[in-house]
């Protein structure tokens, strides 16, 4: 007794089943991942006890950052070809194909028409190093009410979502809100965050 | 590496030979690229969706329903996450917070007493957004059914200037 044997064969394990369950997993996230959408600007979103999802698809996100910048946001890329056409009519300002296509499918911006052509022709990397001045909403020069106004001319399904900053003054969010209410657009969502109840 | 078994070199005679070599394949690399991926996965998912809250606004017209003064409780979100309140037209103006032993006790309060209540909600400019939402949120989960976020009147800035003159002394 008090030998050691000695084993020959290298210790090898079948590795089969956690292969399988990895890439089980795997397509599983892939499969369920949706990339968080890029942000033009942090927002820190309040909280509260709703629980109503926000939807995928046909939403228009109005974004109020904390210093009182407004941005705006829309999904599909169809639409915002169209949306960007037409404003572009409205205020005499031309996009090149180029453009209009790099708009498609960008994220929130918060830029005034006139200077649109402009950020658009940023190749994206440094358009995030741009500090964007916000989309005027004064009652004298309000481009937010022409956004809102084409974003549902192109489609008409569209919800309407409002995403304040916890921070963000409330005469900036009377503004955004009177807009709305001016256009016709009496229910909408403001998003929150999930509030644990103590 | 990645040893596949080779076949078909050997076989220069047209006999078929039994192929002694084993036929495992060398599996670290998929594995390590199949764990690389499911980390990657993982800690890009978000699973949490923002929730959104459905708020309702009136259609702007100038017939203002008139309410008994006595139904009416009036909050003004002031600034540094003050609430003031007071019921009717006049003062006494009294001061709350927005903990659940504030503003939610004292809407369940006044429902309670008077299920008539028509809450208005008058955020001043200096508030800030969380405020009215925090407010709404108190408002659905006390199941208020009438409210209204209204501008302030000039009535209400003048009972607020004396009670805001008032605390300061």
């Amino acid at each position: 007794m008090g030998k050691v044997k000695v084993h020959r064969t290298p210790p090898s394990l079948d590795m089969t089943p956690m292969v399988d369950l990895a890439f089980l997993l795997v397509t599983f996230f892939m499969l369920t991942t949706t990339f968080a959408p890029e942000e033009p600007v942090a927002v820190d979103i309040p909280k509260s006890v709703s629980e109503i999802i926000l939807p995928d698809n046909d939403r228009m996100i109005i974004t109020v950052a904390n210093d009182g910048r407004v941005f705006f946001d829309m999904d599909n890329k169809n639409h915002r070809r169209e949306m960007l056409q037409t404003i572009g009519q409205k205020y005499s300002v031309s996009f090149t194909e180029e453009e209009i296509k790099s708009f498609a499918i960008l994220a929130g911006f918060g830029v005034p028409v006139r200077n649109l052509p402009q950020f658009l022709a940023m190749p994206p990397d440094e358009r995030k190093q741009v500090v964007q001045p916000g989309i005027p909403v004064d009652s004298l020069n309000n481009e937010l009410a022409d956004w809102v106004v084409y974003a549902r001319m192109s489609n008409p399904k569209l919800r309407v979502a409002v995403k304040g900053d916890r921070g963000a003054n409330y005469d900036i969010v009377k503004k955004v809100v009177e807009t709305l209410i001016e256009r016709k657009v009496l229910r909408f969502n403001l998003i929150t965050g999930l509030e644990q109840e103590v | 590496m990645a040893e596949v078994s080779q076949q078909g070199e050997k076989n220069t005679a047209g006999k078929i030979r039994s192929n002694k070599s084993s036929t495992k394949i060398d599996m670290t690399p998929m594995v390590d690229l199949a764990f690389l991926l499911l980390t990657f996965f993982i800690l890009t998912t978000t699973f949490n969706k923002p929730k959104a809250m459905e708020l309702t606004m009136p259609e702007k017209i100038d017939i203002t329903q008139p309410v008994g003064d006595k139904n009416v409780l009036n909050l003004i979100l002031s600034e540094n996450n003050k609430i003031f309140w007071y019921v009717g037209l006049e003062p006494p103006v009294f001061e709350t917070n927005y903990s659940s032993a504030g503003v939610r006790k004292l809407l369940l309060n006044h429902k309670q007493r008077n299920p008539k209540l028509v809450v208005l909600i008058k955020p001043e400019d200096k508030s800030k957004y969380e405020n009215i939402v925090d407010v709404l949120d108190e408002i659905n989960i006390t199941n208020t059914q009438r409210y209204a976020i209204v501008d302030l009147s000039d009535d209400d800035r003048r009972v607020l200037k004396t009670k805001k003159l008032m605390s300061l002394k």
